[in-house]
């Protein structure tokens, strides 16, 4: 066993270090901005979180942003999970790997993130049951803790076992890795449900303490996360001889279509909850839309996600469109911008705009905040490129064990 | 430090003090003077012994003994800065042989470093551990800096209920609270960081703080304008409390709702969830000149802080424990401000709860404040 699992190791490093020119010159490229962004972030280790372009007003900026959004990512994952362990289809068997390797991925960003936005993170140790303090089952972070760590741990022991089996010419036992599909099912919509709960339970910001919040979030993520999905499959399909059908990426589309409609829909009653009766708590919408006192830093943003964001969802909504496939990429690739846009800092940053008693104080982010950002998203590539050229080597059966 | 009545605020149009952050107690601002030297530790024994002797001499080195001390050209400031410097040096070289061996303090100083870094949360520990932690602070002060402070570990007193009123008519906008709660509290004075917000509103709009101004730099009272402060309100049931992942702030038994330093990681969701902006994030290392730390600290109040972790008023927990009221109270030239035990009947904020017509702020959001306004 352990024979195995150190002959897995080797291969897949001897997998992931060997390529072609283009493969070694996009780990160079990856591998430099994560070292640009290690250096920004080493400055803000040395000076503070005062090098960020975050206040005493708007105290949570680009990194939370990023961080909702990829939690979003991660969760979407089940939705290739689902049928294909549960409901038995296997169109999506090939497709599964992938997502959920995009999970893995998407959540080691999602820990980092939240890393970067501490103010102590060499004392983070406090969190840890038994030998900190764990305000469970309190505090919505404490929640959020387990079940990103503990849906990571879902979405790498999976894959792996799956992997090991295959990679030893074993098929996977289904009884073996079923239960734990199905659990990762229920744990996806869990995570981003908590993670929606972190801001919707806040009774001070108005503009995040609505119901709808956690389903929107939901809705979001099951159209952005497929649409990542999609484009990475387009790309391996396209790059190598893992075969993935015509019929998998169409069924994705639907996923993303009916999402991104859904979505839509909640954000015309969010939009019509706040316009069509303006309230004293309707001013964060005023400010993300229309901007408040002459502030409009957001303005640009909002309207180039909801553009972009309309615009996929009809030319998805189409069958002819949609079924080809290059527009289906090129709106894949809007939805996933706009969504980006909508629930990063389009959600996080107005929920601080106006202040508790009124002050309209905007937020742009440093270029070290942006340097960092840039690290761990090439971080998380390069997870994922790993993860993804070790999947696909095992199951084109050119890496085996005991096969030279 | 009276006569240079410090506003913190950005534009210091009354003040004919030119606020100068290289300006040192002896009135030198070059040199050494032994209060001045930034870091001791960090010099080297030549080096330091170099500067102090370029300090006390200066161009004189080069003559030999008798010419130093008599064929001098010198006024007389020059002569008393220069006697002033070499005595404060003198006074150092005894400190330091005193101190038996260096090796000794240093090892005494990466001990407490080491046990405040694995200390546990201050909530959760007994009044012994607690007064152990605060000996390791004081000392580790004294190692620093050489100076001696006093921090306290007191403990909420049997039925004490610590609440406040703002009195609207009052107030006049001067601010004097702010400066004397920076002053007490060793807030950060490169931020200008200020528990306290004063907000400017016109008469006859009522309280519409979405109007007001709360960063006004002008005469005042202002015509046509009446004030309002807000700060930390002390919620009996205080939602940044809830959200804390690692119990790093909480409501005392006397009702103050305070935060341990050392066991906060920095998240800053407790600020996300206070609906009366009543929280302040140290966005870098605070910085207090040694002549102005408050040296009277409490481990939960005043003491001196980090960067990366939260901060709140404590209603001057050191002051407030000891029978005092808080600097903000003491300070208020309009008597404003009044603070005492809700639970005994006998006291003025009992009094001004039960004659006047209060209210409270945000009361639909049930975190039952502890911070009243009421008129005249």
């Amino acid at each position: 066993m352990i024979k195995v699992f150190i002959s897995l190791v080797k291969d897949s490093l001897d997998r992931i270090t060997h390529g072609s020119k283009k493969y070694h010159l996009w780990m160079a490229l990856l591998t430099f901005i994560m070292l640009f962004g290690m250096y920004c972030y080493s400055i803000q280790i040395r000076e503070g979180l005062s090098v960020t372009g975050m206040t005493d007003r708007v105290s949570w900026g680009l990194y939370i942003s990023n961080f909702t959004f990829l939690v979003g990512i991660a969760a979407a994952a089940v939705m290739l999970v689902m049928p294909t362990y549960v409901l038995k289809d296997i169109d999506f068997k090939q497709a599964v790997l992938i997502g959920e390797g995009i999970a893995v991925a998407a959540l080691c960003m999602c820990l980092a993130f939240v890393v970067a936005d501490m103010g102590g993170p060499a004392v983070l140790w406090h969190m840890i049951p038994v030998i900190g303090v764990f305000n469970f089952p309190n505090s919505m972070l404490t929640w959020d803790v387990l079940a990103l760590n503990g849906y990571l741990f879902i979405n790498i022991s999976i894959p792996f076992y799956i992997l090991f089996r295959h990679y030893q010419g074993k098929e996977a036992k289904k009884n073996v890795y079923l239960p734990g599909a199905i659990i990762s099912v229920l744990w996806a919509v869990s995570i981003h449900l908590v993670t929606a709960f972190l801001y919707q339970g806040l009774q001070a910001k108005p503009f995040w303490n609505n119901a709808l919040l956690g389903p929107r979030f939901l809705a979001s993520a099951f159209a952005a996360g497929p649409a990542l999905i999609i484009l990475v499959l387009a790309f391996i399909r396209s790059h190598t001889l893992f075969v993935i059908p015509d019929k998998t990426i169409k069924k994705i589309a639907l996923v993303v279509t009916i999402a991104a409609q859904i979505n839509l829909i909640m954000l015309v009653s969010e939009l019509f909850k706040e316009f069509y009766a303006p309230t004293h708590h309707s001013e964060s919408a005023y400010y993300l839309f229309f901007g408040l006192h002459g502030k409009n830093a957001l303005m640009p943003w909002i309207w180039t996600a909801i553009t972009l964001n309309v615009t996929a969802t009809i030319m998805l909504t189409f069958h002819k469109l949609r079924n080809n496939f290059k527009v289906l990429y090129i709106s894949c690739f809007m939805l996933f911008i706009a969504i980006w846009i909508e629930k990063g800092f389009g959600l996080i940053i107005p929920g601080f705009i106006p202040g508790p008693w009124g002050k309209i104080a905007e937020y742009s982010p440093t270029w070290i905040e942006i340097g960092v950002t840039l690290g761990i998203w090439a971080m998380g590539a390069l997870i994922f490129t790993m993860l993804a050229r070790t999947a696909i080597a095992i199951e084109l059966g050119k890496i085996r064990y005991k096969k030279k | 430090m009276s006569k240079n009545k410090n506003k913190w605020f950005s534009l210091n149009l009354n003040s004919d003090t030119v606020q100068q952050k290289s300006s040192c107690g002896c009135g030198k601002t070059s040199g050494g003077c032994g209060s001045h030297t930034p870091e001791p530790q960090d010099m080297t024994d030549e080096a330091f012994a170099e500067a102090a002797i370029n300090a006390s001499i200066g161009e004189e080195r080069v003559k030999d003994g008798f010419e130093q001390v008599f064929d001098v050209k010198m006024d007389r400031r020059t002569a008393f800065k220069k006697l002033t410097a070499s005595l404060l040096i003198g006074a150092g070289a005894v400190s330091t042989s005193c101190s038996v061996v260096a090796g000794d303090e240093s090892k005494e100083k990466a001990q407490i470093e080491w046990e405040e870094q694995f200390k546990g949360n201050y909530k959760l520990m007994s009044n012994k551990e607690k007064s152990a932690t605060v000996d390791r602070l004081v000392r580790s002060y004294q190692l620093r800096t050489g100076k001696n402070i006093n921090m306290s570990s007191q403990n909420a007193k049997d039925d004490v209920l610590f609440g406040y009123a703002f009195n609207i008519s009052k107030c006049q906008g001067y601010m004097d609270c702010v400066s004397a709660c920076v002053e007490e509290n060793n807030q950060d004075r490169d931020s200008q960081m200020q528990y306290i917000r004063i907000h400017e509103m016109k008469d006859g709009e009522g309280l519409n703080f979405n109007e007001a101004d709360d960063n006004y730099y002008h005469e005042v009272p202002a015509e046509g304008h009446f004030y309002m402060g807000t700060q930390c309100y002390h919620c009996d049931n205080p939602p940044c409390v809830e959200v804390c992942p690692v119990q790093a702030t909480w409501r005392e038994d006397d009702g103050l709702v305070v935060i341990d330093y050392d066991w906060c990681i920095g998240c800053r969701y407790c600020m996300a969830a206070c609906p009366y902006d009543g929280r302040r994030f140290n966005w870098s290392t605070p910085e207090v000149p040694e002549e102005e730390v408050n040296k009277d600290q409490h481990y939960l109040g005043n003491r001196m802080r980090k960067k990366g972790v939260m901060e709140k008023c404590t209603f001057c927990v050191q002051r407030s424990r000891a029978g005092e009221n808080p600097a903000c109270v003491e300070a208020c030239p309009t008597g404003a401000r009044i603070f005492g035990n809700l639970l005994d009947p006998k006291s003025t904020i009992r009094w001004v709860l039960e004659n006047k017509k209060v209210f409270r702020l945000k009361e639909d959001l049930g975190t039952e404040p502890k911070f009243w306004y009421f008129m005249d």
